[in-house]
């Protein structure tokens, strides 16, 4: 797969003298969804700030679809959709006017028929004449949504699309989100919520202090980072993990009732076999167990954990 | 060139405009049509002619003046400082048209609204004393350059604000009092030669007696100085303009 966005050695660095984001090398794949997630102030809006065109890079070279987005900057916008974390939008105009508005502003001829379809895949056709002030936080999210595809962009970016969206609207974004995918558009979308690019991304990239700390397929990084854990609830508890049982490295838990073992889901053999006989052997007991896997979210908090 | 975000841009103002009819039309013709009860009839009664013409006609060129220049500032200021204060100021920065497209957008509509305001005090001044105009065409030159340099003044104003108050500030503590000062009510000819003097670095006087001129021949100082002037202002808000695209003053960081 070819890149759509191509971001080379990019530094920023604000007025007060703060860096904002320190070499960033980044290839975005057409087609893909590419989530981003760090903590709060790691640098994800200024990144997608500067790609749009709302901040000025202080180094580096960025290429939306091959166009510089300085020098051909308006073949390179006009590829771009942004959908910002904020609810900013014109309180006083109609759902219908505000969006039609955006396609005009990106140069696109007039296409109602382009709009109606954009306002029925976001539920939003029944509002078309509403003022923008008296709908819902969520359907304003979904009017920004709207605005962003009303010019029938290939990238399109969502910066924190479901920053406090209830859970049902949440899994409707979603599925917006993947027909879009279905449709040829490239995602990026930064989220807090990692159990939203662990559902929804191919890849994920993760940002910390204004640098990519990692790039990765999201299975490979599940693969790679993931552990998984097998707990054993015993038959009564136990003071001591017997010598005889010591390569196994297990844990026992406080109050002795559980043993806790861990072992990588890549490995040739897990060794589970092996301990299960061991057990017998030493005459310990267990009356039910469970496995548990590593969820992105522990790989990602050991990533930007400070030590 | 972008033509259909300019265009864009212009209709969605002129929609504003439209909207709030109230507050953009009717509400600065009433304040005129008060203007002319009290100056014009009620005082103007006992003032004899000032250079040839009754003083209800004679300060119908001010006062048309006046509120295409406060007019096009407030458009214009408040077009641009809006979407900066809500936040939607995020898509001109991020749509594919050249800074020069967003200014043509902005102002010409906001030029647009108070041309057609200043057209409608005209009417309404027709209404209270007879008119003529002897170069109609010198007259919409005059009204159209002013509100074209003033929407640009506005917009460096809305540009360069970052609170109501100084959105406020500049059209009430410098605009105005120049505006009345500049001969709306009065010929500069009529002050003590030292006050005259003094007018004369009010830009605002080059706008008005030129446009007095349009009506009725009479002018304080000669047209081309006016025009000229008058040119001069646009080109160094045109200059300020610039900068502030070049710059990203106040619009990114």
């Amino acid at each position: 797969m070819a890149s759509i966005i191509s971001v080379a050695h990019l530094s920023k660095t604000y007025g007060s003298g703060f860096k904002a984001l320190d070499n960033i090398n980044l290839e975005i794949q057409r087609g893909e969804i590419f989530a981003l997630l760090g903590p709060n102030g790691a640098g994800k809006t200024t990144l997608i700030s500067i790609i749009c065109g709302i901040a000025n890079p202080t180094q580096g070279k960025i290429t939306v679809g091959g166009h510089d987005i300085i020098h051909s900057y308006r073949a390179a916008r006009s590829l771009i959709g942004l959908v910002p974390q904020e609810l900013h939008t014109d309180a006083f105009e109609s759902v219908w006017a505000t969006v039609s508005f955006s396609r005009g502003l990106f140069g696109k001829p007039k296409n109602p028929a382009h709009i109606e379809r954009v306002l029925k895949d976001l539920s939003l056709w029944d509002k078309k004449d509403a003022k923008i002030v008296t709908l819902s936080g969520g359907m304003k999210r979904r009017v920004m949504i709207a605005k962003a595809l009303s010019h029938e962009p290939q990238v399109l970016f969502l910066d924190e699309p479901t920053a406090g969206v209830d859970v049902e609207l949440r899994k409707g974004m979603w599925e917006v989100v993947r027909r879009l995918q279905a449709s040829g558009v490239t995602i990026i979308l930064t989220t807090h919520y990692i159990d939203e690019a662990e559902e929804m991304a191919d890849r994920i990239g993760v940002i910390n202090k204004g640098e990519i700390i990692l790039v990765e397929d999201k299975a490979s990084l599940m693969q790679k980072l993931g552990k998984k854990q097998l707990r054993l609830q015993l038959q009564s508890s136990i003071e001591a993990i017997p010598p005889a049982l010591s390569p196994y490295k297990l844990e026992l838990s406080d109050d002795g009732s559980e043993l806790i073992y861990s072992y990588d889901t890549k490995g040739e053999r897990t060794g589970i076999t092996s301990l299960l006989g061991d057990l017998r052997a030493a005459g310990i007991k267990f009356s039910d167990l469970e496995t548990t896997q590593t969820s992105l979210e522990d790989i990602f908090v050991s990533l930007v954990r400070t030590p | 060139m972008n033509i259909r975000a300019i265009q864009a841009i212009y209709l969605f103002e002129m929609a504003r405009t439209w909207r709030t009819l109230l507050q953009s039309i009717v509400s600065p013709v009433v304040s005129t049509s008060l203007y002319f009860v009290v100056f014009g009839s009620a005082i103007g009664s006992r003032i004899t002619q000032v250079e040839g013409v009754s003083y209800g006609t004679f300060i119908v060129p001010g006062l048309v003046m006046l509120s295409v220049l406060t007019q096009s500032i407030a458009n214009a200021s408040f077009g641009i400082y809006f979407p900066k204060f809500v936040g939607t100021i995020y898509e001109l920065l991020s749509a594919p048209i050249s800074y020069y497209e967003i200014v043509l957008g902005y102002v010409g509509a906001a030029a647009t609204k108070s041309i057609i305001l200043g057209l409608i005090i005209l009417a309404t001044a027709g209404l209270f004393v007879p008119l003529h105009i002897h170069h109609p065409f010198w007259m919409l030159a005059f009204l159209v350059l002013t509100a074209v340099t003033f929407s640009l003044f506005g917009f460096i104003i809305g540009i360069w604000a970052d609170g109501f108050e100084k959105l406020q500030m500049i059209p009430m503590l410098v605009v105005t009092p120049l505006t009345f000062l500049g001969g709306s009510f009065y010929s500069v000819n009529m002050l003590p030669p030292t006050w005259r003097t003094i007018s004369l670095l009010n830009p605002v006087v080059y706008l008005i007696s030129g446009f007095r001129w349009s009506f009725y021949e009479i002018s304080d100082v000669s047209v081309g100085l006016s025009v000229g002037m008058t040119l001069a202002f646009l080109a160094i808000c045109m200059v300020a303009v610039w900068w502030i695209f070049k710059t990203g003053y106040r619009l990114k960081n």
